[in-house]
């Protein structure tokens, strides 16, 4: 501790180390937080159900999405990423999930939300099985930290089909 | 060994040798002598147990800061101002722990005066030594 460098050295280095251990701690407060999301999504129409060209379904979907994802944010929260995906199975793949809207919610009080939406990404499937076919709605969001571990959960919605023929 | 022989090349007589020692010895002094002085430059700004206080000083002081911030921000729930304060602490730290200031120098180490110095000169090197050293390392 001679020279006003080596101070200067070592407090630097000491005082950003201590920064690196104040934001593991921060991060490790996240696993404190017992978040209860709610979440609730309804079909309002089936606005488009055609086989293309290429041989694959495709649908055109309108839906009323409404979700409270307020208790999800802690103080070590950035954002919120969030997506709703159908999930269904064919005979081909025993689990297909398409994406269908997702968002970014940057504060606590966006995450109490209700829209009503056409599907933001094209939904369509690989080969033609989507006649009659049950699919669950699952709402998925991953809680983006301002330092170290992202969380990412699942709200799966079941109970919806498409219809018997095209339209 | 080249070096040695090159300082004392075998046809030189005992006289030049020693003449080539003493220089030698006298530009060691000088070094010693120069190495003292900054010392004595760097010993009016902080001493030995000052800077001991500064190290402790400034560890206690970023580790109770950064605790402190830990806990404001944490209840408080902004990050922001949990980074605020620590932010604060390390410039409060770096203002009180980094500069000489006179509190660290109040146990001065006391160095000897050049006039003190100059009354007690230091002993003549022997020279009946130094000509028993050199055949043997021959």
């Amino acid at each position: 501790m001679h020279s006003f460098g080596y101070r200067a050295n070592a407090l630097l280095t000491f005082s950003l180390t201590i920064l690196a251990l104040m934001c593991a701690m921060a991060s490790l407060s996240d696993n404190l937080n017992s978040p209860s999301p709610t979440a609730s999504v309804k079909v309002l129409n089936i606005n488009r159900f055609q086989k293309k060209s290429s041989g694959d379904d495709e649908v055109g979907i309108t839906l009323d999405i409404s979700a409270n994802l307020q208790s999800l944010f802690t103080w070590n929260t950035k954002q919120v990423f969030v997506f709703l995906a159908a999930e269904y199975s064919t005979p081909k793949n025993i689990l297909n999930q398409v994406s269908l809207w997702d968002g970014i919610i940057p504060e606590k009080e966006g995450a109490q939300f209700s829209i009503k939406t056409k599907n933001k990404y094209r939904f369509i499937d690989q080969g033609s099985n989507l006649r009659g076919r049950d699919f669950n709605l699952t709402l998925h969001w991953h809680v983006m930290p301002k330092t170290g571990k992202m969380f990412a959960d699942k709200l799966v919605l079941p109970g919806f089909r498409l219809p018997e023929s095209y339209r | 060994m080249d070096v040695y022989m090159a300082l004392f090349p075998c046809d030189s007589t005992l006289e030049d040798l020693t003449k080539r020692l003493h220089s030698l010895a006298a530009g060691f002094h000088e070094l010693m002598q120069m190495k003292l002085v900054l010392y004595r430059i760097d010993a009016n700004k902080m001493d030995w147990q000052g800077q001991k206080v500064a190290e402790q000083l400034m560890q206690i002081m970023l580790v109770v800061f950064a605790i402190a911030a830990f806990i404001t921000g944490y209840v408080l729930g902004s990050f922001q101002l949990m980074l605020y304060v620590y932010a604060g602490g390390v410039v409060l730290t770096t203002l009180i722990t980094i500069p000489n200031w006179p509190f660290f120098n109040r146990h001065p180490l006391k160095w000897l005066d050049p006039s003190e110095a100059e009354k007690h000169p230091k002993p003549q090197v022997v020279m009946g030594s130094v000509s028993k050293k050199k055949p043997a390392k021959k």
